[in-house]
């Protein structure tokens, strides 16, 4: 019965479908989200997530079903059936994950402009001592770079330096030294990073960013927070023995007390 | 004046050791080099194993206190290299590929045994400098990856000991590569096409270009690193000038394909498996061929999604995500025509079976999150966390570890001449699978949530679920107890397994259990249609036993 088959599948798909979409929203597996572009990653995973879960789901289901269905029972002997391909199932399934594939690959193509990772880098140094054009590679969330002599600039520019095993970040315009990144909520913040030993990387789950930091180039990594709290910094390239250990914290506050830090600090430094 | 040399004249073949001894011998049989390669990847597999417990151990307690920290990652970097190198490459291109292809060929030994046994012979002394090395000065501690300059920083013996090591059994892959392409396109008895060949063939074609292609990329890479840490010149060291980020593109030039090195020959043996266990022909022949080919091309042009992190421009981030995400279309289609396969059969749920269904649902859920992290901005959350560590586990453990442990059960009644034992067998597969998931699954999570990989101290917050993890791999590491009972009872006690004990068409199964040293007694059989199963095909099955 063709017709009955029809239905089942059709049926079947669409419990399939609706399913993925009920797990991927109820199932979180991500932690908060506190900067701009963390929102926009977690629309990405949502969707990653619903494709990944009808695919594997569906396919598992397929298997196991074959394997109950279509077991040899006890006696029984001879061949399955002689079905050597069907051009049109196999069109099928080329077309359709090429499809899927193509549409997953636009839309993070989309996803990453929007967090800035198509923006090309300006990093001017006419103002600075050394005039040879500095390389500089951007991570994602990079967005164009003022200049740091610049004075009505927007984004609030930060030096980090990593080494094994520590995180220390520069604040160039109040001259502080932390070991700890303080930033305001919703100000754009630009992290110029440079390794003075072996590879390191800067990563904040909850800012879904990371970005090496590599001896010998510079890296830029622009973000902004959107949610006041403590949140971890992560050395995610093995760079040692106490890799694991290498961690701080980024403190995010409001900018009254951003700016309370920041005063304080500075006349310590003096 | 010539001399000259009659054509009788040239030495007399020694004598091969034969018994048991000639396992231990510069044997020329690729069916003795292939048993070769698998027993000495299973030693090597356990030792990788015991280390991926010593690894487990010291993560189910957030603090750095089993084993010092120097340790912990020079064992890290033995377990991937010995996983690697030594035990998934070896073993599904290396002990199947010897052993099966000449029989699919129709020829009675590789195209050049000697190389052949050479190829072999490198494997053993390099794992065995590789591992001693621990006891030198430490081994290296800087990843398989080795990026500099921590490469170049970290105790130098270790480290130089671990890329000369690297470049043996590199050039034991190289060899073993040139040796397939050889036997494949010309030691195929006269009158079998190309398009007849089994679908192993296939895919040991496909992965030996990978191997020729690239892995004397990964060769001059480790040679110039080896200069920059023995010679302090400054290819890729920064404060000499040197740029880190060639190493890596370099690296992931090989190490990209190095992957499909590993799953590659894994689809092909699966390939031959379900078609005999379900007693179907194998689903969609020709696009099975061209998707392998499709993988292989692809391959080699993914590489850079290792390195989206590194800083990377964004037009290359671009290009690399479209490559990477393309590769699960033919991956895909391998997927859909083994489901095919095994729909309308009349299925064995035997041990090779399960093992081969437990990898398409592992592979599945691997492939899957390979497509989420070719995706730039996706990776640059997880990369370098355990996320990654849950995707490629579940790639070449669930994927190919699982393929080796089918075929074992698949083949080898024609290795012994005896059958394993099912029902331990069918336990054996289910203390892994459950052992496997346990373990691997939940890393996942620890990725998304900010655990990065490679630590030996993380967040107090994820230590129940690496304890969760743990015992997974406690699970895993007791699951190798009944196959290792189960193959020391059978080749003992076991049953004996008769020419040809699942009925199957594969030149292989055509001849005596364990094959005569020139594979068959007289001419070898033309089997242009290696998967005529099939309710139609019957007769032509009952004539293929007689």
């Amino acid at each position: 019965m063709p017709k009955l088959s029809a239905i089942l599948t059709l049926t079947s798909s669409l419990i399939l479908g609706i399913g993925g979409v009920w797990i991927a929203y109820n199932v979180d597996m991500l932690p908060v989200s506190a900067s701009m572009n963390a929102p926009v990653y977690d629309e990405l995973y949502r969707v990653l997530f619903i494709i990944g879960c009808i695919l594997f789901i569906g396919i598992t289901a397929l298997v196991i079903y074959s394997l109950i269905q279509f077991r040899r029972r006890p006696g029984e002997t001879g061949d399955g059936i002689d079905l050597e391909g069907n051009i049109s199932l196999e069109i099928f399934w080329t077309a359709v994950p090429a499809i899927v594939v193509l549409f997953v690959g636009l839309y993070s193509y989309d996803i990453y402009d929007r967090m800035g990772g198509m923006q090309p880098l300006m990093h001017d140094h006419s103002g600075q001592m050394d005039n040879q054009a500095e390389r500089v590679w951007g991570g994602i969330g990079s967005g164009p770079i003022e200049s740091l002599s610049k004075e009505n600039s927007s984004s609030l520019p930060i030096e980090l330096t990593a080494m094994q095993f520590a995180f220390i970040f520069h604040y160039p315009k109040e001259d502080i030294i932390s070991g700890e990144l303080h930033v305001p909520v919703g100000r754009e913040v630009s992290l110029k990073m440079e390794s003075k030993d072996v590879i390191h990387a800067f990563w904040v789950p909850q800012f879904r960013l990371k970005q090496d930091v590599i001896p010998g180039q510079p890296t830029i990594l622009n973000f902004t927070p959107t949610k006041a709290g403590n949140f971890p910094i992560v050395c995610a390239e093995l760079c040692g023995p106490y890799h694991g250990g290498m961690r701080s914290n980024v403190i995010v506050d409001e900018q009254k007390d951003f700016d309370i830090w920041l005063k304080e600090n500075s006349k310590e430094s003096i | 004046m010539t001399i000259s040399l009659k054509p009788n004249d040239s030495p007399p073949e020694k004598l091969q050791p034969t018994g048991w001894l000639k396992y231990l011998s510069f044997s020329l049989d690729h069916k003795v080099i292939g048993l070769q390669y698998l027993v000495c990847g299973f030693l090597f597999y356990l030792i990788g194993g015991s280390l991926a417990g010593a690894i487990r151990v010291e993560l189910t307690s957030p603090l750095s206190d089993f084993m010092p920290r120097e340790v912990y990652n020079q064992v890290l970097t033995l377990h991937g290299t010995i996983m690697i190198f030594l035990w998934i490459v070896p073993v599904v291109n290396g002990a199947f590929g010897n052993y099966l292809i000449p029989f699919y060929v129709g020829a009675r030994d590789m195209a050049f045994p000697r190389l052949n046994a050479v190829a072999f012979w490198l494997i053993p002394p390099s794992g065995l400098m590789l591992i001693t090395s621990y006891f030198i000065n430490g081994a290296a501690q800087s990843g398989w990856t080795a990026y500099p300059p921590l490469s170049i920083t970290t105790p130098a013996a270790g480290q130089i000991i671990w890329i000369l090591s690297v470049l043996l059994l590199g050039g034991s892959s190289i060899f073993g590569g040139i040796n397939f392409i050889a036997t494949i396109l010309k030691l195929r008895r006269p009158g079998l096409k190309l398009m007849q060949l089994p679908m192993y063939c296939w895919a040991m074609l496909g992965t030996s270009i990978l191997v020729v292609l690239s892995t004397p990329v990964l060769a001059g890479t480790l040679i110039l690193l080896s200069f920059d840490i023995v010679a302090h010149t400054g290819f890729f060291n920064p404060s000499l000038g040197g740029n880190v980020i060639v190493y890596q593109h370099l690296f992931w030039f090989y190490s990209h394909p190095a992957v499909y090195i590993m799953v590659l020959p894994a689809f092909g043996l699966v390939s031959e498996i379900l078609p005999i266990h379900s007693r179907k022909p194998l689903f969609g022949y020709t696009t099975m061929v061209f998707s392998i080919m499709g993988i292989v091309v692809l391959g080699l042009v993914v590489w850079a999604h290792h390195m989206f992190t590194s800083g990377t421009p964004p037009w290359m981030r671009l290009f690399f995500t479209i490559a990477t995400a393309f590769i699960a279309v033919p991956t895909g289609i391998k997927f859909f025509n083994w489901v095919a396969t095994l729909w309308g059969g009349k299925i064995s749920l035997n041990a090779a079976m399960l093992f081969s269904c437990g990898f398409i649902i592992n592979f599945v859920l691997g492939g899957i999150t390979g497509v989420a992290l070719a995706q730039v901005p996706f990776d640059v959350h997880v990369h370098d966390t355990y996320f990654v560590v849950a995707h490629f586990h579940y790639i070449v453990y669930g994927g190919s570890v699982f393929v080796i442990f089918s075929s074992i059960y698949h083949w080898f009644p024609k290795f012994t001449g005896k059958m394993l034992n099912e029902n331990l067998g069918r336990f054996h597969f289910i203390i892994t699978f459950i052992g496997f998931n346990l373990c691997f699954a939940p890393q996942h999570w620890l990725g998304l949530n900010g655990m990065p990989r490679r630590v030996a101290e993380y967040d107090p917050q994820f230590q129940v679920i690496n304890q969760i993890s743990s015992v997974g791999a406690l699970l895993m590491a007791l699951s190798t107890l009944p196959f290792l009972w189960n193959i020391l009872q059978s080749i003992l006690y076991g049953d004996k397994a008769g020419d040809n004990p699942w009925n199957a068409l594969t030149p292989e199964w055509l001849t005596s259990s364990p094959p005569p040293v020139e594979n068959w007694e007289g001419d070898a059989p033309l089997v242009i249609e290696p998967y005529g199963y099939g309710e139609k095909n019957s007769n032509k099955i009952q004539e293929g036993m007689k």
